[in-house]
């Protein structure tokens, strides 16, 4: 079966040609079955290579085939080659599968815009490219896949390209996403030359990990030059200003992309070059700092916005930063574990998001609603769910992964206190914000315009009932890692174990880790009643809090003022340098030396100008003298 | 019965190829321009005619041919051309008619 991987992305891509070319023309039903069953084929595919998988003895758990040779160079070779292993077919399923629910979504979501067609060969083209990038054999063909998930956030974002705000929102992700490119091709070119001076000219994962002993040197500026690319594809600071405004493009694109897998790939790139990340403790550290760091920045921003989906942004955010710090403390199969589990509860949220303002008629400011669980009965249970799931309260899926990295990041030689300490906390400020937001949006009284009012509607089955197996999903997801000490088998970390080696190098102690998982389930719940206390029992102590605090507030409201320090240390300066260099370098010094040579040979062509007459007879004078002259010279000085 | 030399066929057409050049360079009317260049033409035509006589061959003959030709094609094309130009600027002096002037 090694020689069929490629079928798991191809299936998007047909689909994306087909919905490109013919989209327009054909009726929207055929579009909508293109789209979903595409991703749905995708889906099944991988479900039998899943088992095909499990049939394997764990050890040879790795299916690699070559589909032709890409790029041949001396020595280097590369192919455009596709691999499953444990780690791939669970992003696989997570990609394809969420991918279809979210498809299905975007049926009912979508289903009165113009761009019907347009939104669905994009997202086809998203997951197509997604899928790539988890199955490539090599780091080349993944960073064809990073770049392409990249381009179709682009188009994705600015799907709306009339308004202003989308369009820009867009360019940013697209700017922002580059810089942290350029650190992963550095990362690449780096790995590239480091194994060719030493006679291995390869770029395919396999070949990488056998040969990774010579790279022992390199390896903590490779690693860090590659997680520079993971802070800009996964939203990490310090490049992590893009996803926020990513929100501007259509829900359902900001539960898939922006919340489900795009934003995924950095976790999945270090989780695939973890032999490279095992060589380099300094990056690990790195990369669970800049984690945990993140992860409690963004959590603060979350409490002051009032944008429901800019909410969810920054959770996504701050939840990424879990998943780093999971990878950064060296528990792979647990940074793993939570983008799974994210992936269910996220799109969760996103999709109850939309269904809300489906409902409101575009409405996303919690201000002006409240009171909608009677309006909403599928959403609000269904987004409740979710909340339970992020919150980690036990039960749901993620309390199991949050848990795992948290005791990982205790318990690790990588992790430690501090990181520990800084992601419980995050634990207990993301329940609130997560129930402030809940509260805000279901619970209470009503704020609504009188005259989205009487518009309000439950969303039709097509949206209701992706959210409900999501909503199963978020809460039997974690049923996979049950944790040994809660009685389970960690089946999730066992199947990983091929990629990963094993975890369980240190013993573990289970009234230690018992108590630290009460602890964080203490945090989460105090969040959740801390929430309850300000939203739902006396809204007047939030109100008054907000007055009492106005500065603080404003400056956290204003995401503590980012956008505007980086706008003011580097995109002023760069569009300066870009005014300077358009004056003088392209204006003054190109166009002046194009322009130049024009001006010079229409003044040699002004100076034979005159001999062009237009008359006839004064060429036919010439053409007699010439040929006088001819004859004469021939007469004189050649027949004699 | 009189044997004209060759030699004076010869020089008759250089003498009519000389009057129909100076011809089309100084007459101002396009029609008697286009007469001198069929003066021209023939001119070549009676060079070609004697110096087949000289070789007592066959091929000066058949470019006759051809140069009748062209020539009576041409002299189609270019009234016609002349016509238009009249139509278009009211004259056929070739001294007033410039328009491929660089």
């Amino acid at each position: 079966m090694d020689g069929y991987i490629w079928l798991i992305p191809s299936f998007p891509a047909v689909g994306f040609i087909l919905n490109g070319l013919l989209g327009k023309r054909l009726p929207r039903h055929f579009v909508s079955f293109v789209g979903c069953l595409s991703v749905l084929a995708s889906f099944i595919v991988s479900l039998a290579f899943l088992l095909e998988l499990l049939k394997l003895p764990p050890e040879a758990r790795i299916l690699e085939g070559d589909v032709f040779e890409w790029i041949v160079s001396g020595e280097f070779s590369t192919a455009v080659g596709f691999r499953i292993d444990p780690l791939s077919i669970v992003m696989c399923l997570v990609v394809s599968g969420v991918g279809f629910l979210i498809h299905v979504y975007s049926v009912g979501y979508m289903h009165d815009d113009p761009g019907y067609p347009r939104y669905f060969t994009y997202l086809n083209l998203f997951v197509f490219m997604m899928l790539t990038l988890v199955t490539a054999n090599n780091v080349l063909l993944m960073f064809v896949g990073w770049e392409g998930v990249g381009l179709c956030s682009y188009l994705l974002i600015g799907f709306w390209y009339e308004k202003d705000s989308a369009s820009n929102a867009g360019k940013k992700a697209f700017i922002v996403n580059r810089i942290g490119d350029y650190g992963f091709l550095l990362g690449i070119f780096l790995l590239f030359v480091t194994l060719g001076l030493r006679g291995v000219w390869t770029l395919n994962f396999a070949e990488i990990e056998r040969h990774r002993e010579l790279l022992t040197a390199q390896a903590p500026l490779i690693t860090l030059l590659f997680f520079i690319g993971a802070t800009g594809k996964s939203a990490q600071i310090p490049l992590y200003v893009w996803l926020p405004d990513a929100m501007e493009g259509p829900t359902p694109v900001s539960a898939l992309i922006h919340a489900a897998t795009m934003v995924t790939a950095g976790v999945y790139m270090i989780a695939r070059l973890h032999f490279l990340y095992d060589m380099a403790p300094q990056t690990m550290y790195v990369v669970a700092l800049i984690g945990v760091l993140t992860a409690i920045f963004a959590a603060s921003i979350g409490f002051a916005q009032y944008d429901i989906k800019r909410v969810l942004a920054y959770s996504t955010i701050s939840q990424l930063g879990y998943m780093f710090t999971g990878v950064g403390v060296g528990a792979y199969a647990a940074g793993v574990f939570h983008l799974m589990t994210h992936a269910f509860f996220k799109a969760l949220l996103f999709l109850g998001a939309g269904s809300v303002m489906h409902a409101l008629a575009g409405e996303l400011d919690m201000r002006k609603m409240g009171g909608l669980r009677r309006y909403l009965p599928t959403t609000y249970w269904t987004f409740f769910v979710a909340c339970l799931a992020i919150a980690g309260i036990p039960g749901f899926s993620g309390f199991l992964s949050k848990d795992e990295i948290l005791w990982r990041a205790f318990s690790s030689p990588h992790g430690g206190l501090f990181i520990y300490c800084v992601g419980l906390v995050t634990a207990g400020m993301t329940a609130f914000y997560m129930f402030r937001l809940l509260f805000n949006t279901f619970h209470g009284g009503e704020r609504l315009d009188p005259h989205v009012r009487h518009h309000i509607h439950e969303s039709p089955k097509v949206m209701t009932v992706p959210l409900v197996v999501l909503a199963v999903l978020s809460v039997v997801g974690g049923y996979v890692g049950v944790p040994h000490v809660l009685g389970g088998e960690a089946r999730f970390e066992r199947f990983l174990e091929p990629v990963f080696g094993s975890a369980e190098t240190e013993a573990r102690s289970t009234s230690l880790e018992l108590s630290l998982m009460a602890l964080s389930v203490v945090v989460a719940l105090l969040g959740i009643y801390i929430a309850y206390r300000y939203y739902v029992a006396k809204p007047e102590l939030a109100r008054s809090f907000v007055e009492r605090h106005e500065r603080l507030f404003a400056t956290v409201h204003n995401k503590y003022y980012v956008d505007e320090l980086y706008g003011f240390l580097f995109v002023r300066r760069l569009l300066q340098l870009g005014a300077f260099l358009k004056r003088f370098i392209d204006e003054a010094l190109i166009d002046g030396i194009v322009n130049g040579i024009g001006y010079f040979l229409r003044g040699i062509g002004g100076l034979i100008r005159f001999l062009q007459s237009g008359y006839v007879q004064a060429y036919a004078f010439s053409i007699v003298v010439g040929a006088i002259v001819v004859i004469g010279y021939l007469l004189i000085r050649v027949i004699p | 019965m009189l044997e004209v030399p060759a030699t004076l066929f010869l020089l008759l057409s250089g003498v009519l190829f000389v009057v129909g050049a100076i011809g089309v360079i100084t007459r101002r009317n396009g029609i008697v321009v286009f007469m001198c260049i069929e003066l021209m033409l023939n001119a070549a035509n009676l060079a070609f005619v004697s110096s087949t006589r000289l070789t007592q061959g066959l091929e000066g003959m058949v470019f006759v041919f051809f140069v009748m030709a062209v020539a009576a094609a041409e002299a189609a094309v270019g009234l016609a051309i002349f016509v238009m130009i009249f139509r278009l600027k009211g004259t056929i002096n070739v001294d007033e008619i410039n328009l491929l002037k660089g």
